[in-house]
């Protein structure tokens, strides 16, 4: 018996030792680890569409060193809400540039169909071997659109202890963020106008810069799990409004503004006020994930809780398990999300309580966003994915994505966020070159 | 403060508890499959950290840098 498991053990390690020295593991240099993708996002009721190219490559370099690189191009058309909300009549709204104008029909949520956009992102990850049983790794971004361009670093140190059995992290990164918005930065809490009139803007651009910290651990646990821990700082300074959002103005009979500076035949002002957000949040997340082997699948299941300083808290569940067929593997997925409101999400102001007869918004901030509501997102998914040789794989997968605003208990049901559905298709191409 | 304090107990017990855990090198056979990454699907990964980064209020946790956006 004891023979037997000696034996059952030496195979094992020869066949660790072969796959180490096997030429497509080996830092030779010679050979790129590509993962291609297209992905299709559609989101229902004439909301966001977007189409996603994406490739990734990864190559072995001399000493332990290791290059990856990836680019993704991100075209996007559609309409998003704008944050008023749904009126028994038709509302009208000046377009982000001033120059036109949508109209909402009566019962409908107010959405913005000028949306149009195409996101160009890069990244490079140059991995170090600094020791035996340190790495470092540093990274580079640049993701550039129409109206937003993010350029950013970051650092990632990893240090195995207890014979490579734990690593632990500690990693930092900067960005920073220029937001030119379509007609310039909107006046915070100050009326949208008519078409043409003079546009109530506070300049052309504005940036913040993001710095995260973070610090985890990854531990072998027997011969068939790992888990990992991760905590995460996160420290945004600057503009952090969507130019784009507008909140309703309404009168005590519940009514849409319509006097005093708010009468719009004689001020030209529309009863919808631009958003405004804190300039500053922290953000802290403790992640944990762990991936377990069983007797042919694997089961990859992480859970995340987050919270900040604009009282934001959130649970996010995901597993996903991987029934492993004859060649191919079947992979369902399931995701649950939940978080709650912001401080500062509201549904509407109120003329004389939240803005004064003058027109001056009486709260520090104030956003309708509805990814600022408290909400709940549920996914479900299934991937397939079959080898194409000995070094290549096709998978497809489909998602459904259901996100419902659950705080709409005091809002008039006609009034209240209708949810988001969207659907992923995706199919990717992995192969060694 | 109580949340920093529960962070630096689950370090605290996680680290002291790692000695014991773990394999020896010829034991790392299932470990060193793809699938048994602890990130196997980088695309789907990264598509999704994308997706609801855009969708929703909250983000990050499972490493840092990747960029930004300013998605809609």
């Amino acid at each position: 018996m004891q023979l037997k498991k000696i034996k059952g053990q030496m195979s094992l390690a020869a066949g660790v030792l072969l796959q180490v020295s096997s030429p497509s593991s080996q830092a030779q240099g010679s050979e790129w680890d590509v993962d291609s993708a297209v992905l299709l996002y559609s989101e229902g009721d004439g909301r966001v569409s977007a189409f996603e190219p994406a490739i990734y490559a990864g190559r072995d370099l001399q000493y332990g060193d290791r290059i990856d690189l990836r680019l993704v191009i991100d075209a996007l058309t559609g309409a998003t809400p704008n944050g008023a909300y749904a009126t028994s009549q038709a509302q009208t709204f000046t377009t982000p540039s001033g120059n036109g104008s949508y109209t909402t029909k009566a019962g409908d949520t107010p959405q913005d169909d000028t949306f149009h956009d195409t996101r160009v992102a890069i990244g490079a990850d140059w991995t170090m071997e600094l020791d035996r049983l340190s790495k470092l790794t540093l990274g580079a971004n640049l993701s550039t659109e129409y109206d937003y361009t993010s350029l950013g670093i970051s650092g990632t140190y990893a240090r195995d202890f207890n014979n490579r059995n734990t690593t632990l992290t500690a990693g930092l990164a900067l960005n920073n963020d220029l937001i030119k918005p379509v007609g310039g930065l909107p006046a915070e809490l100050m009326p949208m106008v008519t078409q043409d009139s003079p546009l109530n803007r506070d300049g052309d651009s504005d940036t913040k810069v993001i710095t995260d910290f973070l610090v985890g651990i990854t531990q072998v646990v027997d011969r068939k799990t790992i888990i990992q821990i991760n905590f995460s700082l996160g420290l945004t300074d600057g503009y952090q409004n969507d130019p784009y959002k507008i909140l309703s103005v309404v009168d005590t009979n519940g009514d849409l503004a319509s006097t005093g500076i708010f009468n719009t035949g004689t001020t030209g002002n529309l009863p919808y006020v631009y958003e405004k957000r804190p300039d500053s949040r922290q953000r802290n997340s403790l992640y944990f994930k762990t991936v377990h082997h069983f007797e042919e699948d694997v089961i990859n299941f992480s859970y995340r809780y987050y919270w900040d300083d604009w009282d934001i808290t959130s649970h996010t569940l995901d597993l996903k398990y991987r029934y492993q067929l004859a060649e191919s593997y079947l992979q369902p997925h399931i995701r649950y999300y939940m978080q709650s409101a912001a401080e500062f999400h509201t549904h509407n102001l109120l003329l004389g309580t939240d803005v004064d007869t003058a027109g001056n918004v009486l709260l520090d901030y104030a956003s309708n966003d509805y990814r600022l509501a408290e909400s709940e997102t549920l996914t479900l998914g299934l991937k397939y994915g079959i080898p194409m040789g000995e070094n290549s794989e096709l998978s497809m997968r489909a998602e459904m994505i259901r996100q419902t605003v659950t705080d709409d208990s005091n809002v008039p049901a006609a009034e209240a966020t209708p949810d988001l559905d969207a659907v992923v298709l995706q199919v990717n191409y992995s192969f060694v070159w | 403060m109580r949340k920093l304090s529960f962070i630096v107990l689950v370090i605290v017990i996680t680290g002291s508890g790692c000695s014991s855990m773990g394999v020896q090198p010829w034991e790392r056979d299932l470990l060193a499959k793809k699938s048994m990454k602890l990130n196997p699907d980088y695309l789907d990964n990264f598509f999704d950290e994308h997706i609801y980064f855009s969708k929703e209020a909250t983000s990050g946790g499972q490493g840092v840098g990747g960029g930004g956006c300013g998605c809609n």
